[in-house]
């Protein structure tokens, strides 16, 4: 074995050991102490709901996987668009930097009540518009930052050859910032989907992780409760995995110079 | 063609304005004909790149007259009359070797198979044909710098600014790159200014060495260095080249204030 792929599996196997020494630890810490299942549930009951409820969690996932999905969606188009604008305009720029400022200190998910009665609490539309503006601030925060990481030298040698300001954007600033974009949108992947979630809590229709939770806990089934809190789990680590993947694909070739 | 290849004119560049102003060149005027490879050497803050930014029309003068072949320098950028070269070489990370050397070509509209032609000869040219699907950041320094000397000649110039192209490199390096740039423009006759800082280098590739002082930013020598047209490695050893280096030194000395301080004379 190469030293390389044994590093790499070190890398992998490591946090691997020590995730299921965890849960054998935490399972024996329940059978042992006789802990009740109403303080801390043993993680072979919580499998055990997750299997047995698979139909109602999996449904859980896809409501709320698409509500965090339309948000981050929207939210990123709105973001970008802004930060294009930023980009573009030092007027806009003063203009939306206090906003975005000060959005970005707004608890959205306290506004999840007021969206409920706005938007009717039969609708999934609050939690949508919720997990957008969670997104709206990092996307635009990022993608500013990247459309100003083209280099002057670049801008001199766009100049020189005379380059219409359409052909130096496709060629420079585009591919300067994409990777500033892609890490905002990895962050606000994660945001979308815990907003999402939480947004579930204050009320609206009984269909996704975040009202299963809260039902389940309600009703004293508290291994129920984590089963769906494992499915929440499952959303963001999708959410997470697959920005991170477009990320690292997108920045390969951009990210540390040397030169 | 009959006009020179550069005309400045009683050339100024002031940036800022009241008390805080800063005179980069004050009433500089030089010539430079078509095939003439002419440095421009002089100790920091003299305005040497200020001048080479003005002739490549990145930069406007505050007072004066540039003209490239006849033209004024904004017509002449228009007209992709000359190829640059920077200290950084400014290469695009997110594009291989051959697309940044075709980058000029498809900026202005040439088709596919005409880039890749010319990319696949200037690569030859640069000695870099086995790197053409690299990444720059694949590349030593020097490597990059050939590859920006190579999408500087893309468009078979008629005139090469270069500033300071050689300044971070090692000084093994820097001698191969010139030799291979001494080729380069031999074979293309285009005419070259050259922003520098050694006085070696500048006497090794130039015709002509134009001398500028600091503060304000002046020409006050230019030494014909009239080594003729064959440069090898053995002109380094060359009596010729020797009293031209004590020349363009003394020029540089003698127009300074501070004559140790600020010239490096490697």
């Amino acid at each position: 074995m190469s030293a390389g792929t044994r590093a790499g599996l070190e890398r992998v196997l490591a946090p691997a050991l020590l995730f299921a020494a965890l849960i054998a630890a935490w399972q024996a810490l329940t059978v042992v102490a006789e802990i009740p299942p109403f303080l801390l549930p043993s993680p072979a009951a919580i499998a055990e709901e997750f299997v047995a409820r698979w139909s109602t969690i999996g449904g859980a996932i896809l409501v709320t996987g698409r509500n965090a999905l339309v948000g981050l969606v929207v939210g990123a188009v709105l973001g970008i668009a802004a930060a294009v604008l930023a980009g573009l305009s030092h007027v806009a720029d003063r203009m939306m930097a206090p906003l975005a400022a000060a959005v970005a200190v707004v608890p959205i998910v306290a506004l999840a009540p007021v969206l409920y009665t706005m938007f009717g609490a039969a609708a999934e539309t609050a939690r949508q518009i919720v997990a957008a503006i969670a997104v709206l601030v990092p996307v635009f925060v990022t993608t500013l930052r990247g459309l100003r990481q083209v280099r002057p030298v670049h801008l001199d040698l766009m100049r020189a050859y005379a380059a219409t300001s359409a052909q130096a954007t496709r060629t420079v600033t585009i591919p300067a910032a994409l990777p500033f974009v892609f890490t905002g949108l990895r962050l606000a992947s994660s945001l979308a989907v815990i907003s999402a979630i939480v947004a579930e809590y204050f009320g609206g229709p009984r269909t996704g992780i975040g009202s299963f939770i809260t039902t389940a806990a309600a009703g004293s089934n508290y291994a129920r409760a984590w089963a769906f809190v494992l499915g929440g789990i499952v959303v963001g680590l999708l959410f997470f995995s697959v920005t991170l993947a477009a990320e690292h694909l997108v920045s390969r070739r951009s990210g540390p110079r040397k030169e | 063609m009959n006009a020179p290849a550069v005309l400045v004119e009683g050339v100024s560049r002031v940036f800022g304005t009241g008390p805080g102003a800063v005179t980069a060149l004050d009433d500089v005027s030089l010539r430079v004909a078509p095939g003439e490879f002419v440095s421009l050497i002089g100790p920091s803050g003299c305005g040497k790149s200020t001048l080479l930014r003005l002739i490549g029309d990145l930069d406007q003068p505050s007072d004066g007259r540039v003209e490239v072949f006849g033209r004024s320098a904004e017509q002449a950028r228009l007209a992709h009359d000359y190829g640059i070269a920077f200290q950084q070489s400014g290469l695009l990370p997110w594009r291989t070797v051959r697309a940044n050397v075709e980058l000029p070509l498809a900026l202005h509209g040439t088709g596919r198979k005409g880039r890749r032609e010319r990319a696949d000869h200037l690569l030859d040219l640069v000695g870099l044909a086995d790197f053409a699907e690299h990444f720059p950041d694949q590349l030593s320094g020097g490597m990059q710098q050939r590859v920006a000397i190579a999408r500087a000649f893309a468009e078979e110039p008629s005139l090469l600014l270069m500033d300071e192209p050689f300044g971070a490199l090692d000084e093994m390096t820097r001698e191969r790159l010139q030799g291979e740039l001494v080729r380069i423009c031999a074979e293309t006759r285009a005419a070259v200014v050259f922003v520098t800082h050694s006085i070696p280098e500048a006497v090794f590739l130039s015709d002509r060495v134009v001398v500028m002082s600091a503060r304000p930013g002046r020409i006050t020598d230019i030494v014909d260095v009239g080594l003729g047209g064959e440069r090898g490695e053995g002109l380094r050893e060359d009596a010729g080249y020797y009293e031209a280096v004590i020349r363009v030194r003394e020029a540089l000395h003698g127009g300074a204030e501070v004559p140790s301080r600020g010239v490096e004379t490697r």
